[in-house]
């Protein structure tokens, strides 16, 4: 090769150049992820008419031919005649059906009180950017706070408003302005509730009444209490305090709330629970209470003890080896015959006994994993410290097992999630099941595809947020060890 | 390592071995004592339930033991499979068999479709383009984030039961009509010599092995390669097709005809079965996919790298290389997901196909009350086949692990 050409630089001025435009920018990418080859260009194109083919199904169905307005049966017309789209005046009109199930109109306060204490004692735990600061302070405000309540728990006493949301704003003005202490964050809104609740059963203790006296005399002392309980508090942090919380007490809670009898709460008989509730209510016993069985199982299944040992492992494998749905028929024909006469469980009761069986059963397996996965130093290392067994496990052993179970643990509380649908054979009308009953309803036959794609979608929501969130999880708790 | 310095400054003089601990204090004692404590519990457990059982029973007049198998059913179930036949007058004992025959004809279907579909889309999943991978990751975060019974409903309520009635079937090839009474196709009737078609394709499956184990043996010795799964598919296909050919096809195939409001002739599936086939496929496919692609991104590319730099073809690297080291990865958690898929067949009482849950653990239940038994059976026949699969699997993993020095 002869030089044809001038070099209109001096060897090594020349400025750089544009990297080629195939490997940049938005071209570079199409051309690497999209049409690398004539191969993958042809598989592009039937992939983006595959997409397009769906969404050109799917859109109009779902939205732009959808019947959204309207009240009524006459909204939509009869399946096969008019716009091909779907009804979602249907989901708006059995919406009620489909969250509470018959649970009484003026009881739903109750269950969405309960989910905001959910939410709210859940939010600090989960979000992992709370300013904790603002919640270590909380110790030396007590009183402050407990000012502020009775200002607010007036106002709520004196407008006499009965609507669930008033204790909300209370209780979000507590969070918000002042933190999370344990009591701070949970007594109060309790004591608010209980106030509501007098207030709603018994008008007449209102601010005219000796009632009002009794109202600031509860507060007060409560306030005194809530000030000492936080100093007990102060030992644990509060996440540590709202973890307790919620295993402990919000379940107490919960079962006041919604089966009420006594104290001014009208009985609600479980045949009457239904919809996303009774979901969120099996799939939460089942996996608040499956966590610790299942580590005790998987500790006895680890145990030398020859007994405890193969009583674990023939629970755990009975109980793994065999459907959720057998668990469920054997648990609502099976149990009242194991009961002395005159006993008679709940048939609620006898789904949730068998769901924490099962689900604890996986949970104990996964344990086993973490447990497995820890060196053995560590546990001659906590042995030669002295510790006692529990000890040993308590503090050194399980806070690591548990760590890295993570992920398995998610994945139970998500098929659980999921298998809570199966109820629906035992005759309890979960989320699933009530959309299958009001799919029956003799006026509004024919709109079963919406029910399940409403239901789908809100099983998706839970399933897919819990496994993005146990994924983000793994990563923040990842402290550097993995090779 | 034995030392014998026991003098160092600090260490005391040990003449005495250390005092026993008082009784209640040895870890030894202690386990036994625990041990008892939870026997004796679990054992008082066990007898108050199995009193009050037995109290129950008979006070509600139900008989106890297993004679209730030999006693007529005097119920019909729809649908059969591997050539059982059943009627009204059978015993529970035959509806016992009928239905596990059904669960075990769902779960093996569903094993072979989910793990092929799995297997694809976990391929697809990793495919290097963007759209395909895409389609893949929509496929599996939204098929396996949704319960599986409502997969099942979607599929049995909301597309096959509104199909149109059999005299309006959507029709293919004037042999296959797909109508709310499930999908009728012909049936091949084998005629008399069917038998050596059958013999053909036994010895070519025999023939088969013996030509990849020779084509294996051959390539270790001496490094030459022969087709052998090519041949092998030649021999099975083939044989038994000449053998066919040869005797003048002695099959003959009955089509569905529409009679009067439904189908005569041929064979259907039901629309059960069809619904239930497809949710356990579907669902357990997202979850394979996801296992395949574990396994696969488990190998690490170096491996890849190096296949390629001794000039393997990119098939060969995925089929010699990277595919035998991926499968030690996808084997265990594969086999939880079959176990699943056999467990989830029970769904099925949700819908009505027969199968060992909806007809045993349900209507026997119902007509005979003995729940103690049939539970315990039905529970039986699950763990069985659990572990049934587990064998297999454990078996099958222990032949492709890794052999270590």
């Amino acid at each position: 090769m002869t030089e044809s050409t001038t070099p209109t630089h001096e060897p090594g001025t020349h400025p750089d150049l544009a990297p080629p435009s195939t490997d940049v920018g938005i071209r570079g990418w199409m051309y690497h992820n999209l049409f690398s080859g004539w191969f993958n260009s042809i598989v592009t194109v039937l992939s983006a008419a595959l997409i397009g083919f769906l969404l050109y199904e799917l859109l109009p169905w779902l939205f732009f031919d959808a019947y959204w307005s309207g009240n009524d049966r006459s909204a939509c017309p009869a399946p096969g005649e008019g716009k091909d789209g779907a009804c979602w005046v249907y989901i708006k009109i059995w919406f009620k059906q489909m969250m509470y199930g018959r649970y009484p109109d003026e009881a739903l306060w109750r269950i969405n009180s309960a989910y905001v204490l959910l939410v709210g004692a859940l939010l600090p735990l989960i979000v992992p950017r709370m300013p904790e600061g603002l919640f270590e302070k909380t110790g030396t405000t007590a009183r402050t706070v407990g000012g502020l309540m009775i200002a607010l728990a007036a106002v709520f006493a004196f407008t006499g408003a009965t609507s669930w949301f008033v204790w909300i704003a209370i209780w979000a003005a507590v969070t918000m302005f002042v933190g999370y202490g344990f009591l701070l964050a949970v007594g109060y809104p309790v004591i608010a509730v209980l106030l509501f609740l007098i207030d709603v059963n018994h008008p007449h203790i209102g601010p005219e009444s000796t009632g009002w006296s009794i109202f600031l005399t509860v507060l007060l002392a409560a306030q005194g209490l809530a000030a000492f309980a936080d100093r007990i508090w102060k030992r644990f942090s509060y996440k540590g305090a709202l973890g307790v919380f919620l295993v402990f007490v919000f379940p107490l809670i919960c079962v006041y709330l919604f089966h009420g009898g006594g104290f001014g709460l009208e009985e609600v008989e479980t045949p009457l629970w239904g919809g996303l509730f009774l979901t969120l209510v099996i799939a939460l016993t089942g996996i608040v209470m499956s966590l610790p069985v299942g580590v005790v199982l998987a500790l006895g299944r680890r145990s030398n003890m020859p007994v405890v040992k193969s009583l674990c492992v023939v629970f755990i494998e009975l109980w793994r080896g065999v459907p959720l749905i057998t668990v469920l028929f054997m648990a609502s024909v099976m149990f009242p015959l194991f009961m002395p006469e005159g006993v008679n469980f709940d048939k609620l009761l006898r789904a949730l006994v068998g769901v924490i069986f099962f689900a604890s059963a996986y949970m104990a397996e996964v344990v086993r994993g973490g447990l497995q996965a820890i060196p053995k130093g560590q546990y001659e290392a906590a042995d030669a410290l002295g510790l006692s067994y529990w000890k040993k496990m308590g503090l050194v052993i399980l806070p690591q097992a548990l760590k890295i179970t993570i992920p398995g643990v998610v994945n139970t509380f998500i098929g659980l999630f999921k298998d809570t649908t199966l109820v629906l054979i035992i005759g309890l009308f979960d989320f699933l099941g009530m959309a299958q009953a009001v799919s029956t309803n003799p006026d509004w036959l024919g709109f079963y595809v919406e029910g399940y794609v409403f239901v789908a979608f809100g099983f998706w929501v839970f399933c897919f947020g819990m496994s993005r969130y146990s994924i983000y999880l793994e990563r923040k708790l990842e402290t550097g060890h993995k090779r | 390592m034995a030392s014998k310095t026991e003098s160092g400054p600090g260490a005391t003089p040990t003449s005495a071995p250390p005092a026993k601990p008082p009784i209640w204090n040895d870890p030894v004692y202690r386990a036994l004592f625990f041990q008892a404590a939870v026997l004796v519990g679990v054992v008082a457990l066990g007898v108050f339930l199995v009193n009050n059982t037995l109290d129950n029973l008979e006070k509600q007049g139900i008989a106890s033991g297993f004679g209730f198998l030999d006693r007529t059913a005097g119920f019909s179930i729809g649908e059969t499979h591997l050539g059982l036949s059943y009627s009204e007058e059978d015993s529970y004992g035959k509806t016992f068999l009928v239905g596990l025959l059904n669960t075990i004809w769902v779960s093996g279907w569903g094993i072979v479709l989910a793990t092929v579909l799995g297997f694809i889309i976990g391929v697809l999943r990793l495919s290097p383009n963007w759209l395909v991978s895409r389609i893949a990751m929509v496929y599996i975060e939204l098929l396996r984030n949704i319960p599986l019974l409502l997969q099942i409903f979607f599929w049995y309520f909301a597309v096959l039961r509104p199909l149109p009635a059999p005299r309006n079937s959507i029709e293919l090839f004037d042999s296959f009509f797909l109508n709310n009474r499930g999908l009728a196709y012909p049936r091949g009737i084998p005629s008399e010599g069917f038998d050596w078609v059958i013999g053909a394709f036994v010895i070519a499956v025999v023939a088969s092995v013996a030509v990849v184990k020779w084509a294996k043996k051959r390539q270790d010795e001496t490094g030459l390669w022969f087709p052998a799964y090519w041949t092998s598919i030649g021999l099975i296909v083939g044989l038994p097709l000449i053998v066919f050919l040869a005797l003048g096809t002695p099959m003959t195939l009955e089509y569905p005809e529409l009679k009067g409001f439904n189908f005569w002739g041929g064979a259907v599936m039901s629309p059960e079965f069809v619904a239930l086939l497809l949710a356990l496929s579907l669902y357990t496919a997202a979850f394979i996919a996801e296992i395949v692609r574990s396994g696969i991104l488990s190998v690490s590319h170096g491996q890849t790298e190096a296949s390629r730099a001794l000039g393997l073809k990119p098939g060969q690297t995925l089929r010699l290389v990277i595919i035998p080291q991926a499968m030690r990865v996808i084997i265990p958690p594969l086999t939880s997901q079959y176990l699943n898929l056999t467990k989830n067949s029970s769904l099925a009482a949700a819908i009505a196909y027969p199968d060992i849950v909806l007809v045993f653990a349900g209507t026997t239940l119902m007509q005979t009350g003995q729940a103690v038994e049939i539970i315990a059976m039905t529970m039986a026949v699950y763990l069985t086949l659990s572990l049934l699969i587990s064998a297999f699997m454990n078996w099958y993993n222990k032949s492709i692990q890794l052999v270590e020095r």
